[in-house]
């Protein structure tokens, strides 16, 4: 993870991530309120809050290959905070479909075994947990930074995992699962064709 | 006066030197407040935009009540509080206008139910093709409060008017070769804009043993609460078989056919391992991706017990005596 040096002068980006990335909590309790998530609430919000977490996921996994691409250092500088809020909006998710089964956990278990769409779901949030506790400077300087950089790579399983949970609990319209696998696929492509120049990049080049 | 300054501190070297907030820190201040609204507001408005559908149904709308029909409940009629309007009329499944649940409603003025007419052919004596108005006129219209239970874990309790499919069939006189009854929905992406996308097989068919079509359950709606059928719920024809999942009670029919052999119903191509061709409700065979026992009534957080032909079991259960409905789901 980069620090962030106090005279870059983005010292307000991550904040303006963080408000930003919770406003649609916001949004969600005043249409809860209001009526406006419709005739089946938790349905809604359950989607809702879903969504969010794959669209901050992605987000968090963009930041890296656009810093290659662009060679712009700010992306680096959310990517932890895109990360935590898609955590957060996991739980969420996970909440309000606990909350839907009345807390039963008997229930949850059913389904986690039985039914592989709810097994990817789970498995999703359960490989987001260890990313999101190792989130701070501390725990980088522990595990140390090649090891800490290898456990989060469990961010394209859960990526992953996600869609397919996605596009398993979608019933016919497959369009926006595979948007977002394309997408999350066009990400997974970058980074792999950068590596490769970078590496021969990286050996000492005699100069002419 | 002594000058009390370090050498570095005339303003000339602290512009060199410090950053400049350190030389504006108002100015700083009002810049970095700008760009972390416009920077929030454009992520949280992005979220929104990509993540947010919001419910079809305005405040308004939501405060227009059924009316249950004036007479007593019937032996077929439900007791339990009706699903209010605004909810009925607005969180429907009618892929032909979308996939989303909100899109029946917001496309639904496309669909032109006047005039109409009805093909009714196959194994019958009385083949025809008949006036939407005409066919209502044959037969004196009911109330009937059913519930309806979606595939999907939610149902709603609807007040249908119209006639027993029963009394429609018996009219056209089926043949001793008739088995079953086919129904098949309108085609036309200009009245039905979502049948642009192939999202199922159009026209959207659906079908009954003709024994579950001539029971008195079975029923054909012409309205709701009493007043015309709106498009978004099926008009100006509809079916309602309320012990099966809700996609077997096809919408806007257009032609009643009946035939020998099993129709091929558009659910149970699309999806076969999913939907079958009998779908009665049965809480003991969960869907693959989510358990049948419970449901949520619309209009209610919680979730209730789902009942065995949706509580209709006492009527229809004899219809599938010897079946095994885990195999014929």
């Amino acid at each position: 993870m980069s620090r962030t040096p106090r005279r870059s002068g983005l010292s307000w980006l991550p904040p303006a991530i963080l408000a930003g990335g919770l406003l649609p909590v916001a949004v969600l309790l005043l249409d809860a309120a209001t009526g406006g998530l419709g005739a089946n609430p938790i349905q809604r919000a359950t989607l809702q809050t879903g969504l969010l977490t794959l669209t901050l996921l992605v987000l968090s996994l963009a930041c890296t290959p656009l810093r290659l691409l662009t060679g712009w250092t700010w992306p680096a500088r959310i990517r932890k905070t895109l990360g935590l809020l898609a955590f957060g909006y996991a739980v969420l998710h996970f909440l309000i479909y606990l909350f839907d089964h009345g807390f039963d956990l008997g229930l949850m278990t059913d389904d986690v075994v039985k039914r592989p769409f709810i097994t990817a779901g789970f498995t999703a949030l359960l490989l987001l947990l260890p990313l999101a506790l190792t989130s701070t400077p501390r725990a980088v300087t522990r595990l140390g930074f090649q090891r800490w950089t290898r456990l989060h790579q469990l961010a394209y399983a859960a990526v992953s995992v996600g869609v397919l949970h996605y596009y398993w609990g979608v019933k016919k319209d497959h369009t926006p699962p595979l948007i977002y696998a394309g997408v999350i696929a066009a990400l997974f492509l970058v980074r792999f064709l950068w590596r490769r120049p970078a590496r021969r990049a990286a050996r000492p080049v005699p100069r002419p | 006066m002594t000058d009390p300054r370090t050498p570095h501190d005339s303003p000339e070297e602290r512009r060199i030197l410090a950053p400049d907030s350190a030389v504006h820190p108002r100015r700083e201040f009002l810049r970095s407040a700008a760009l972390f609204t416009v920077t929030a507001g454009a992520l949280g408005g992005g979220l929104e935009l990509l993540t947010r559908r919001p419910g079809a149904g305005s405040a308004e709308a939501q405060g227009v009540p059924f009316t249950r029909p004036a007479r007593p409940l019937g032996p077929y009629d439900t007791a339990e509080p009706i699903t209010p309007y605004a909810q009925a009329t607005t969180y429907n499944n009618f892929y032909e206008f979308g996939t989303d649940k909100s899109d029946p409603a917001r496309m639904a003025a496309t669909l032109r139910p006047r005039p109409w007419t009805v093909r009714i052919d196959g194994e019958v004596r009385k083949a025809q093709t008949v006036d939407m108005d005409t066919l209502q006129s044959w037969f004196p219209l009911e109330d009937r409060v059913y519930r309806m239970r979606c595939v999907e874990g939610w149902s709603m309790v609807m007040p249908w008017l119209g006639f027993p499919l029963a009394s429609l069939i018996r009219r056209v006189e089926p043949t001793s070769k008739a088995r079953y009854v086919q129904f098949t929905a309108l085609l036309d992406p200009k009245q039905l804009p979502g049948q642009r996308q192939q999202v199922l097989e159009w026209p959207y068919v659906e079908g009954l043993r003709l024994d579950e079509a001539l029971h008195p359950l079975a029923f054909m709606a012409v309205g709701l609460d009493g007043r015309v059928l709106p498009g978004q719920n099926g008009a100006p024809l509809r079916l309602a078989v309320p012990w099966k999942y809700g996609f077997k009670s096809i919408k806007s029919i257009v032609r009643i056919t009946l035939t020998e052999k099993q129709p091929r119903t558009t659910w149970a191509l699309a999806a076969p391992q999913e939907y079958g061709f009998y779908a009665n409700v049965n809480p003991g065979v969960p869907h693959p991706r989510w358990s049948q026992a419970t449901e949520r009534r619309i209009g209610e957080l919680g979730r209730r017990k789902t009942l065995p032909f949706n509580g209709y079991a006492e009527q229809v259960a004899g219809l599938y005596k010897g079946m095994d409905l885990r195999k014929f789901y």
